[in-house]
């Protein structure tokens, strides 16, 4: 075996966003030896651009708030889809784990009487999002990555994980990986492994996601034999900048509409009052009138329909702009301008402003803005057991964008920094636990490392081959047009089909240069986990034959209550590893209890 | 046909130089996305840092004809006519091509003593918002680090980076000495860590993207409340508590 650099800690986490740094936190101040290793620097984590806030049911705006609604928010905004237990835990925590943030330096904006404030976001019957401005993300990562770094927790940044290792039993025992700065392999030895590796945007052209998001989590798991669920489940974002070009996808936070902005079509119609489904009719607003005395006092209208949960969004907008409705470069108008003073809009959404007046040379003060859906958030992940983010191998957690189960087939907005800060927290434990009661060193297999470093090379080793910025960039064209916001059965298997030829190629991809920060040959270590996940979309995405919150089938166009018991269940045969067939197969939700299941009855 | 001449910085800490890419350009394009043309075209190896591409997490700093710039902000459209030259920060070690390594940022974050707050009073910490204004301001930072790169006192200098924390971590000292609940007293430590340093130049305010007034709002308020330490502890406590009086007129105007 080739002489690499190695590491052994009790618990590693992969991924320092939200998820991440919340896990090691905790693994730390249990003693625990913990290294927390992410691609990027620290700090620039994905998390670090969300913008509108974190959901907290705290009722500092609404008294009227507490855990139950927000729990029942949460599993109706993902069609009931959801894993109830993590749904509970997430509502019932996130106010703790907010006011933690707050203990630990975060400054979010204030009520009156000096509480921490709260906004209103789609889906949320209360005003329930924590924020900071629009920049509540950068709060939250910068508060925990302080706190980590006063604890002394070891980082390992631009370091890139290439697979888990596993011991003979199958336990998960470790990683391999390189620094992108020097391009030499460093490996770990771990009593727990933690993932927290975020989503799986980039393989669709129009996202709002870094190159960070090529679902390496999401693969390494299922390559260690891990199950993952719901993966058809993604979150096309109702707003994203469509103009200019080169920015297409950006984001723009809900929070423009939870602030009172409104979507209007071409002709200048506010056209989501004909887009209600029955399932939110009794607490949407039918008129204009009545949707604007909503925004100052929720109780003198019900709410407007731009505030709906985002696939019921995206689809009108969608279909506006099929209909010939839409604006001049394909989107649909979002505007603030006339409702808002410009003072209220550059104090509560400074960055859209500065975004739209920098990359677009749009006012929006002054201006509406051109919006379109754009792939943001994948639901489905890793299966996890909610109490302690257990993975179904031995010795794997997961938490944040990488776990499923927790948002159902739709997320609502917010709810994803509160389940970074409330999943991470007992991923970390769960995973201390488990560190703690595993007998004996974990070991790795050495020829497994050389054989992971030996194929990570190959693309220098080839005189002529593929560039991989082309292959990646034709994955998107094809993620895009075949497993969009709308999907139907024939094209689903044409992507199948696609997806198969695109693997062969990524096989042949030759790269030029040293390994030095070689930003090609780390794009072919990020090709196989784009490919392997993109596959998990569209077999879910195939097999679900309904449509159900982020997942709209053109041939199955209703929810089918039959889906609605079920969860798609990915895995590979033990031992399948980066090449094995990936079997899809149905299995129950777990049964949700009496008590909690009174919520949804009449009445609440 | 190629109307763009993107002149990039090339090379490692051996060595390297300036090298020439012709683009057509495109419209609304940002100096990041011809970057990352030219990557997926000609110079798949073209080292460069980036994320949000949207200027929120500081990781694409470079020299855009000779000044430090996000680049994923910098519109082509808004650079004089000519050839764009896109160099690396100056201030740290290249690693390769536009990566620098900023390692040193990193170590400095490591000497900053944590948030340490009175334990929270019954139903929880209250703040107003005009006392965490200014935190609030010193916390919008992305780390993208350029007002370390110009800050001329480590920018040809590498012999005061150990002992100099530069701008970036004067915001952070800054944050915590206002910041309401805060009980540290990190005084001492600003001075070892160079704010004496600090001639006011205020170049690093000029380039940083978050506008925060890095000199006039941390920095001087700073150096007042070292001399206070040395000779008055009651005016320090006396400006901890009066600390809202120094919003100016216009941010209070602003706040509605
Ligand atoms: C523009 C935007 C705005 C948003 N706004 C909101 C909002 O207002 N409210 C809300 O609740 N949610 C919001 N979201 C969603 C939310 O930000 C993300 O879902 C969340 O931050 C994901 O956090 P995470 O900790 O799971 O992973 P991330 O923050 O994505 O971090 C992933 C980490 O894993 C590391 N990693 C990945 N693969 C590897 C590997 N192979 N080796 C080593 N490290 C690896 C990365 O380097 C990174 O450190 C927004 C998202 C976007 C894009
Ligand atoms: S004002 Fe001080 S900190 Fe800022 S650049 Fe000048 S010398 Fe450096
Ligand atoms: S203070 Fe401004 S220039 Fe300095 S690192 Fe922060 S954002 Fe960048
Ligand atoms: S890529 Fe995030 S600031 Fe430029």
């Amino acid at each position: 075996m080739a002489e690499i650099e190695s590491h052994d800690y009790d618990v590693i986490v992969i991924g320092a966003g939200g998820a991440g740094l919340r896990a090691a936190i905790e693994s730390v101040s249990r003693g625990l030896r913990t290294a927390l290793i992410c691609k990027s620097l620290l700090g620039k984590a994905h998390t670090v651009m969300a913008e509108g806030g974190v959901a907290a049911a705290m009722g500092n705006v609404y008294e009227e708030d507490n855990w139950k609604v927000h729990f029942r928010d949460t599993m109706r905004g993902g069609k009931m889809l959801n894993n109830w237990r993590m749904a509970e835990l997430h509502a019932q925590e996130a106010p703790d784990r907010v006011l933690e943030l707050e203990a630990w330096g975060a400054l979010f904006d204030r009520t009156k009487d000096g509480k921490i404030l709260q906004r209103d976001f789609g889906g949320h019957r209360y005003a329930r999002l924590a924020h900071v401005g629009d920049r509540t993300g950068l709060e939250l990562i910068r508060t925990l990555q302080q706190r980590a770094v006063s604890m002394g927790i070891d980082v390992f940044m631009e370091c890139k994980i290439l697979r888990l290792l596993s011991d003979s039993e199958g336990r998960v025992s470790g990683a391999v990986g390189y620094w992108r700065p020097t391009g030499e392999f460093v490996s770990f030895t771990a009593k727990a492994v933690v993932l927290a590796s975020g989503g799986v945007g980039k393989s669709w052209k129009y996202t709002s996601n870094s190159w960070e998001s090529t679902g390496d989590g999401h693969a390494m798991a299922l390559w260690s034999g891990a199950d993952l669920i719901d993966m058809e489940a993604v979150q096309f974002h109702p707003t994203g900048m469509v103009w200019p070009l080169s920015v297409r996808g950006i984001l723009v936070t809900e929070g423009v509409r939870g602030d009172g902005g409104v979507l209007r079509n071409s002709e200048g119609e506010r056209f989501m009052f004909g887009y209600v489904a029955d399932m939110f009719r009794a607490e949407t607003a039918e008129s204009e009138e009545e949707a604007d005395r909503w925004y100052d006092d929720h109780t003198a209208g019900r709410r407007p329909p731009e505030l709906l949960p985002r696939d019921e969004v995206a689809r009108s907008i969608n279909s506006e702009v099929k209909g010939g409705r839409g604006s001049p470069h394909g989107g649909v108008f979002l505007d603030i301008a006339s409702r808002r003073s410009p003072e209220v809009i550059r104090r509560r959404l400074p960055s859209m402003y500065h975004q739209f007046m920098e990359l677009a040379g749009v006012d929006i003060t002054r201006e509406a803005m051109e919006v379109g859906p754009t792939c943001h958030y994948i639901m489905g992940g890793v299966r996890v057991d909610a109490d302690t983010g257990a993975a179904t191998v031995p010795g794997l957690f997961a938490a944040g964008e990488v776990a499923g189960g927790m948002h159902g087939s739709n997320r609502l907005g917010g709810n994803s920094l509160s389940d970074l800060l409330v999943f991470g927290r007992r991923a970390g434990m769960g995973a201390s636990d488990y560190a703690e009661g595993r007998l004996g060193d974990p070991s790795v297999d050495a020829a497994e490392i050389d054989t992971i470093i030996a194929d990570s090379l190959a693309p220098f080793t080839r005189e002529s081959g593929e560039n991989p910025y082309t292959i990646q960039s034709d994955l998107q064209e094809m993620m895009q047009a075949l497993v969009g916001i709308i999907r139907t059965g024939s094209e689903l298997d044409t992507a199948l089909e696609k997806l198969g030829e695109l693997r062969e190629r990524a096989e042949r991809t030759s790269i030029k240069g040293g390994r030095i920060y070689n930003p090609g040959w780390n794009l072919t270590t990020d090709l196989p986990s784009m490919l392997t996940v993109s596959r998990c979309v569209a077999l879910g995405a195939r097999d679900r034959k309904e449509s159900r919150g982020g997942h709209t089938r053109d041939d199955f166009p209703k929810a089918d209550p039959e889906f609605g018991k079920i969860n798609l269940v990915l895995r590979q045969p033990a031992g399948g590893g980066v090449e094995g067939d990936i079997k899809v197969s149905p299995e129950p939700l777990l049964e949700m209890p009496d008590e909690l299941k009174e919520l949804f009855e009449e009445g609440h | 046909m190629a109307d763009i001449t993107m002149r990039v910085w090339r090379g490692d800490p051996g060595g390297g130089g300036f090298e020439d890419y012709e683009l057509q350009s495109q419209e609304g394009e940002v100096v990041l996305d011809v970057i990352h043309r030219i990557q997926a075209t000609d110079a798949p190896d073209l080292a460069c840092r980036w994320n949000c591409k949207a200027g929120k997490c500081g990781s694409c700093s470079a020299e855009v004809n000779g000044k430090p710039r996000l680049m994923c902000m910098t519109r082509m459209d808004q650079l004089p006519e000519g050839p764009v030259t896109v160099a690396p920060m100056r201030a740290f070690p290249i690693i390769r091509d536009l990566v620098t390594d900023v390692s040193f940022n990193f170590e400095m974050a490591k000497k900053v003593p944590a948030f340490d707050p009175a334990p929270p009073p019954e139903g929880g910490y209250r703040m107003q918002q005009i006392d965490i204004e200014r935190g609030q301001e010193f916390r919008k930072c992305i780390e993208c680090f350029m007002c370390q790169d110009v800050c001329h006192v480590i920018r040809d200098h590498e012999e005061n980076k150990p002992n100099y924390a530069g701008p970036r971590f004067f915001i952070r000292f800054a944050e915590l000495e206002m910041h309401p609940l805060d009980t540290n007293d990190r005084r001492e430590l600003a001075k070892e860590l160079g704010l004496g340093m600090c001639n006011i130049t205020k170049c690093c305010t000029e380039v940083c993207p978050e506008h925060i007034k890095i000199t006039d709002n941390a920095i001087i308020p700073m150096k007042e409340r070292v001399v206070d330490a040395q000779y008055d502890p009651v005016a320090w406590l006396g400006r901890k508590i009066l600390r809202r009086h120094k919003l100016t007129a216009e941010e209070a105007a602003d706040r509605g």
